[in-house]
């Protein structure tokens, strides 16, 4: 039983450090991209018109992305990164499943579940 | 100034405050906002995109440590975490209605706040009275490590330490921040965990708090590329080299000299809020 939950604990802790290097590095490999082509730019963050409508969606990020436009791979590496969050949360629900603490598994699942909607619904 | 530039410096700036808010436990997201807008002129809705994002990265680098030390308790987390949530998702929406002006104003008295709060902070409140009852029903007592082998602790005042976090979730939602310090107050002031436990957890959920703001801050546009970018970037790298260098130790004289910046900081914001807005 001990064993077990050490193992869950030792995933979770391994899906968290492998999530963030995987979402650094897609972040640092777009980023290198970008700074290739928009270097000499003039930047202007001091007026707030947001972010263009392809990169406010999953399905416009994954599709930027694939083109391999510098701020479409960062944009997905920036996804990932949130999307690891509910991996984390799902992994603690089935570390609660294995101790059979039926109430934590709903809390869990209740969590996710809102993490979820937020995500899906508005991202 | 251009692209290149400004991302090299805001890099180098992104690393100081991951470095800084690791070592101090204040996070680096608490100074990063005020820094892009006051130093960098950057919008405060930008700002808090990046600054989300980096809390994200932050909470997951170094959590995956901390749960291996077996301080985390998952079970106060997660139950703490749902009134974060429901707190983070209020926020963000509350944000898109508020002008940048009052967001300024809002950050700095969250900024003065947190430096008073981790100025006065008390090293042990651990209490010998017995736990609160829903501590009981939620079997949230836990046992931490120390020297001289495995030691059971209490948990009190769940009620008080479930509206903070709400508060928290709130503000982390509102700001664009990992609210630590006041996780850290929920759990180490109101519920009297021992101070390692109630950091570790409070770094643990942090990044599922912001990632429930998250999905408002990328529709509505906050998150940019490439500000981001060098962004979470520099406060990755920064909080883990933070944490490796004195993971443990106690920097007492570094977290009043940061606590100071954050005041000055506060102070500073503020005043910009009120002068931009009259």
């Amino acid at each position: 039983m001990d064993r077990s939950l050490e193992r869950i604990e030792a995933r979770i802790g391994m899906t968290l450090t492998a999530g963030v290097l995987l979402a650094g590095m897609l972040v640092a490999f777009g980023g290198m991209l970008y700074l290739l082509h928009h270097a000499g730019q003039p930047v202007h963050y001091h007026i707030f018109r947001g972010e263009p409508g392809d990169l406010r969606t999953i399905g416009g990020v994954v599709h930027e992305a694939l083109t391999l436009s510098g701020r479409g791979l960062i944009q997905l590496g920036l996804v990932a990164l949130v999307a690891e969050q509910l991996v984390r949360v799902a992994l603690t629900a089935w570390l609660f499943m294995v101790q059979r603490d039926r109430v934590y598994v709903w809390i869990t699942l209740g969590i996710l579940a809102v993490l979820a909607v937020s995500l899906f619904r508005n991202g | 100034m251009n692209n290149l530039e400004f991302s090299s410096y805001l890099l180098i700036v992104s690393y100081i405050a991951g470095f800084l808010g690791a070592l101090t436990g204040l996070g680096g997201g608490v100074v990063l906002v005020p820094a892009l807008v006051l130093l960098f002129r950057v919008d405060i809705h930008y700002a808090m995109g990046a600054s989300l994002i980096s809390v994200i990265a932050t909470s997951s680098g170094a959590a995956a440590a901390f749960i291996r030390e077996g301080y985390t308790n998952l079970r106060i987390g997660m139950f703490l975490e749902v009134g974060a949530v429901l707190g983070a998702i209020v926020g963000a929406f509350v944000a898109a209605l508020l002008n940048a002006h009052v967001i300024a104003v809002i950050f700095g008295v969250v900024l003065l706040a947190s430096a008073y709060l981790s100025l006065r902070r008390n090293e042990e409140t651990e209490s010998d009275r017995p736990s609160h009852p829903w501590a009981m029903r939620f079997s949230m007592e836990g046992v931490r490590p120390t020297l001289t082998g495995p030691r059971h602790y209490r948990v009190h005042n769940v009620p008080a330490g479930l509206g903070l976090m709400g508060l928290a979730g709130t503000l982390s939602g509102l700001l664009g921040i990992g609210s630590g310090a006041v996780k850290v107050l929920a759990m180490d002031y109101a519920m009297r965990l021992p101070y390692k436990v109630a950091t570790t957890t409070s770094n643990f959920i942090i990044g599922i708090t912001a990632a429930a703001s998250a999905g408002v801050y990328f529709t509505r546009g906050y998150v940019d590329p490439g500000l981001t970018m060098p962004v979470m970037l520099g406060v990755l790298v920064g909080s883990l080299t933070g944490a490796r260098v004195l993971g443990g130790t106690k920097s007492h004289s570094l977290r009043i000299a940061f606590s100071l910046v954050i005041l000055a900081l506060g102070i500073e914001m503020v005043y910009n809020g009120v002068a931009a807005a009259v």
